[in-house]
């Protein structure tokens, strides 16, 4: 697996990006990481990968550092990333060239995903292909690696509604114990039925890392019709169905966990939600 | 207190597990759709389908056979009623009656709108 401690970067001389990052993760996941524009979102998975340095602290991939980029490391990790690079090839050269770094490639799934994102009749190069279309191969293929550790940096970008519909039920369909999953994304709406673990990255510290059941019952989505009187609120947003709250979960009642909201309480309430999950 | 919190997706898959068993789409003793199934059909995590399904067992309503896969209890629609029928007479009663005392509607004028 990865896992990042106290990580410090930063691009320019005096101006560091994190100022000691911890991120863990739990296998079977499909962590959702959040964060504002110039967050250090791309950063964070690039150092991940091993694409880029922590100045202090560690990255580690598979028990190693990741900068070593070993073939262990790099077999058990996908990192699709958003602006993505294809060569000048067709599809199945693409997959001839490519698939064999993969131990568990899959050439049954790569056809599968492709038909579902019909593209299986796609015969010129990849490179000349729509930004969508690129999108579906790439995403077609990464995921028919079947490595432990897919990332995916705003997979759904350039996707056209149908195919958002499909990339939803691929994912579905992948998702299992085994695989770990985590996609950076401003999205939300596209994913937020998928993704059953957050992580949120604000002014250089990964403000909340947790499981979605434990991010509800520690915090009540509600709507109602006036503020709430009892217990901690963090965030409310008034709109004509009514008042939204993110609330302290006093009762421990199940709600839905809307991701707009908990992004907007977590960067409003940065020291509280640091402590609230521990 | 009063709570209307936005239902979870895990609840809304367990009410459409109700409404299948109690429209006889799902039938007693067949095998319910794989958690695969329903999560690929509703675009959800499969571990969302897994906490439904738990859930659903934990009222007895289906029976896991391991290896197999989940299936309708004989007397799943009986128990949906008795759990249905305890939700709407604790949860939407109370609504319809607070909303009947803020319109002025009296109990006559229901009465004869049931008959």
């Amino acid at each position: 697996m990865i896992q990042l401690d106290n990580v410090q970067f930063g691009y320019a001389k005096n101006q560091l990006l994190f100022n000691g990052v911890t991120w863990h993760f739990e296998q079977g996941h499909f962590y959702g990481l959040l964060g504002r524009n110039g967050a250090g979102k791309t950063t964070l998975l690039k150092i991940m990968t091993g694409l880029l340095f922590p100045q202090n602290g560690e990255a580690k991939l598979e028990g190693m550092p990741s900068y070593k980029r070993t073939t262990k490391q790099l077999q058990n990790v996908y990192f699709l990333q958003e602006e993505i690079y294809v060569p000048h090839l067709k599809i199945k050269e693409f997959e001839d060239a490519y698939a064999p770094f993969y131990p568990d490639f899959s050439h049954e799934q790569f056809s599968e995903y492709l038909r579902e994102f019909e593209m299986d009749n796609m015969l010129g190069f990849i490179d000349k292909f729509s930004h969508g279309q690129k999108k579906k191969v790439m995403i077609a293929f990464a995921l028919a690696t079947n490595v432990p550790l897919l990332i995916m940096d705003e997979p759904t970008n350039g996707l056209d509604i149908p195919s958002k519909s499909t990339f939803r039920k691929i994912m579905a369909s992948y998702a299992d114990e085994q695989k770990t999953v985590l996609i950076s994304t401003h999205q939300v709406r596209d994913l937020h039925s998928l993704i059953d673990a957050v992580s949120i990255i604000d002014n250089g510290r990964m403000i909340l890392n947790a499981p979605a059941d434990v991010i509800t019952d520690k915090l009540l989505f509600d709507i109602d019709n006036e503020k709430a009187q009892d217990g901690k609120v963090f965030y409310t947003e008034e709109t004509p169905r009514g008042i939204y709250q993110v609330k302290e979960n006093l009762n421990h009642v199940d709600s839905a966990l809307d991701l707009e909201l908990l992004f907007n309480a977590a960067v409003q309430n940065k020291k509280e939600f640091t402590e609230l999950f521990q | 207190m009063d709570f209307k919190s936005t239902q979870t997706i895990y609840r809304q898959i367990e009410h459409w597990v109700y409404e299948q068993i109690l429209s006889g789409a799902w039938q007693p003793g067949e095998r319910a759709k794989s958690v695969r199934e329903l999560a690929v059909a509703f675009e959800v995590n499969p571990n969302t389908v897994m906490r439904s399904y738990e859930h659903l067992q934990n009222q007895e309503i289906i029976t896991n056979k391991r290896g197999i896969g989940f299936f309708i209890n004989e007397d799943a629609a009986d128990k949906i009623r008795a759990l249905r029928k305890k939700e709407f007479l604790e949860e939407e009663v109370p609504e319809f009656l607070k909303n009947m005392k803020l319109l002025g509607i009296t109990m006559e004028e229901v009465v004869a709108m049931a008959k």
